[in-house]
């Protein structure tokens, strides 16, 4: 039986070709809902951009509010076992469970967003969201009265360290008095939370909400308190038009569609991209020019340009840890390794990075 | 540390806490008449969504909270049916009324994700979150209806051989947890955070299921509990704000502990068990016997 089916099937692909071949199946793994208009919602858009472009040689399909435990493995397997092609796992911690799933399955593909660990068939992607944040710090130094800046933080892992700092240098460089008041609140996705946190930095006297968590609570509860604020992964101004001030927009459509057609055309293989505003994954939303300056916003501008064209690194020495040792020299830019590990505070901010 | 700012934090709190109080006491009410309902986050997140849908289309606070209510007496009338008639094994009905509620509130609101609204003030119901604590302690402890509830939560048979219907007691309990249930959830996406994200009550009412057990089955211990569980949450986050190094996780997760070490202080002795859970909470009640 098995013998003649494979005799049928060879006999079908060679009478077809390839160009009727089945569709590459996409999988994607989301750690919120796609209507979260934050992170979860960016991917999504992302991956329909993907369909978009490539029409018929692939379908998709996601699994959405997959939490980063023991469940993210039934969740990746469940695409594996439904002959998936490419899987997208899209939150830091599901490496673990990324490279769990991967191992068993040597002929699927697998990418694995913000992580650092690669194996032959897992490739690691991310965005370098810190130029954005040093955009973000740039208009804080300015626009702040009170010089303390809120920053409602996620979880303890580079990624959310290196958007601080990349924040607060900018900022210091504007303002060398400016305070930052961070807040951890260990999760991605609680409105509730998210607008607690707003109004205890509001109430602590920060009068710039910045969130590297998902949904537009935080902006929300700044626009109510007649404060200013940064949106987070797509343009939030739609929910909060008198706060908004710009936000940090995830483009990961051209990215995946790219992907995809290498799986289609079988040239896949593994790696690590991180790419910038160069490569158009990170992109700035439209300044807010309600609340800035002409003047602000054209800096802005500018500075995007110079991070564009690489003559302006958020990242530039001489940079000092909180014990005030150099780590980046003069005249050096941080090296991309160090920016991959980051776990410490730079010079200047106060409190401790959560271990 | 000023006025103000402890007036700040004192705001944060209560407006933080509400949705745990109106949860809490609605389950403990149900459980007082011997059924655990564990679809309290799904109840939730129906009544969230269905009061965001209804304000959107409607521009009626008031029938926004009134529609929500409803759906919390739908969703915990469909429970009902199920332990009290066909008598379905209480947890396992429940644990599906909460995965229905999640699937249920997203498919609802998939169109409405990102609407804006006008966020409507709390402090009407951070206020009536007290009164009804009040109005329950009074209920269960100062009333004919209030000890015939207990009664049934307690021994059921007794109850029956005395006369009162204990379906329809029940019944009646579980329709009231519902409502709250869902007020709690129409609470956190009109006032606490004015938006609707699937999914945004966040774990809110497995919290308030364990604030029932810390509370050892005590309305005003729910309020207390619930306090403290809120409380802690904001404090942390305003000593992380002053820049003392805290740990935070620690506090995400301290209501559960908090909870389990209730739970062990409560069990282990056999006189203190008696005394805190009602004692026929999920036994299904038989007529004919």
């Amino acid at each position: 039986m098995v013998k003649f089916i494979t005799f049928i099937s060879t006999f079908l692909v060679f009478a077809f070709g390839s160009a009727n071949a089945d569709p590459k199946k996409v999988g994607f793994i989301y750690i919120g809902p796609p209507g979260d208009h934050g992170w979860t919602y960016m991917h999504d858009v992302g991956r329909k951009y993907m369909e978009s472009q490539l029409g018929d040689s692939i379908t998709s399909t996601y699994i959405e509010n997959v939490p980063e435990n023991a469940d993210a493995v039934r969740a990746i397997r469940k695409l594996a076992d439904s002959g998936h092609d490419l899987i997208f796992t899209t939150s830091f911690n599901y490496m673990d469970q990324t490279h769990e799933v991967a191992k068993d399955f040597p002929d699927i593909k697998f990418e694995h967003a913000t992580g650092y660990i690669q194996a032959d068939n897992v490739a690691t992607y991310s965005a370098r969201f810190y130029e954005g944040r040093m955009i973000e710090g740039h208009i804080a130094g300015h626009m702040s009265k009170t010089g303390t800046i809120g920053y409602i933080a996620s979880f303890p892992i580079p990624e959310v360290v290196r958007g601080i700092n990349a924040f607060y240098l900018a900022a210091a460089k504007v303002n060398p008095d400016i305070k930052m008041k961070i807040i951890w609140v260990f999760t991605w996705y609680d409105p509730g939370k998210e607008a607690d946190a707003a109004n205890t930095l509001i109430n602590q006297g920060a009068d710039i909400i910045v969130q590297h968590t998902d949904t537009y609570a935080p902006c929300q509860a700044a626009q109510k308190a007649g404060v200013f604020a940064f949106g987070q992964a797509s343009n939030q101004e739609d929910f909060c038009p008198d706060a908004h001030l710009t936000s940090i927009e995830d483009i990961w459509g051209p990215y995946y569609a790219d992907r995809a057609k290498a799986v289609v055309d079988g040239t896949w293989s593994s790696g690590d991209t991180w790419d910038g505003m160069d490569k158009g994954m990170v992109v700035m939303s439209p300044y807010n020019n309600k609340l800035m300056p002409a003047s602000l916003i054209q800096e802005a501008v500018n500075m995007e340009v110079g991070i564009k064209d690489g003559t302006l690194h958020p990242f530039t020495g001489p940079i000092y840890n909180q014990a005030g040792e150099l780590v980046v020299p003069e005249g050096e830019v941080a090296p991309d390794g160090m920016l991959l590990g980051m776990n410490f505070y730079v010079q200047g901010i106060d409190g401790e990075v959560p271990q | 540390m000023s006025i103000e700012l402890i007036v700040g934090i004192l705001e944060i709190i209560l407006i933080a806490t509400t949705p745990l109080v109106f949860a809490g006491i609605g389950e403990l009410v149900t459980e007082k008449s011997g059924v655990l309902n564990l679809g309290v986050e799904g109840m939730m997140l129906v009544g969230a969504v269905t009061a965001f849908v209804t304000l959107v289309i409607t521009g009626s606070y008031f029938l926004a909270f009134l529609i929500s209510v409803l759906s919390g007496v739908v969703m915990s009338g469909l429970f009902a049916i199920l332990v009290l008639f066909l008598m379905s094994n209480q947890i396992a009905t429940g644990l599906a009324l909460t995965i229905f509620g999640i699937g249920l509130s997203s498919m609802l609101g998939k169109e409405y994700i990102g609407t804006p609204i006008d966020g409507l003030s709390p402090w009407f119901f951070v206020i009536f979150s007290f009164v009804i604590v009040f109005l329950i302690s009074y209920f269960f402890y100062k009333t004919k209806m209030g000890l015939i509830l207990r009664a049934v939560g307690e021994s059921h048979n007794s109850a029956h051989a005395l006369g009162y219907s204990v379906i329809k007691i029940r019944f009646l309990s579980i329709l009231f947890g519902g409502s709250m249930c869902a007020l709690a959830g129409s609470y956190i996406s009109i006032c606490y955070a004015p938006m609707w994200q699937e999914g945004m009550t966040a774990g809110r009412g497995w919290i308030a299921l364990a604030l029932v057990v810390f509370a050892t089955w005590k309305p005003e211990r729910v309020l207390i509990g619930a306090y403290i569980f809120g409380g802690v949450t904001i404090l942390q986050m305003n000593l992380q704000a002053l820049g003392l190094r805290f740990p935070g996780q620690f506090f995400s997760m301290a209501p559960y502990i908090a909870t389990i070490v209730v739970l062990v202080f409560i069990s282990s002795n056999r006189l203190r068990i008696k005394l805190s859970a009602p004692a026929s909470l999920t036994i299904p009640f038989y007529k004919g016997r």
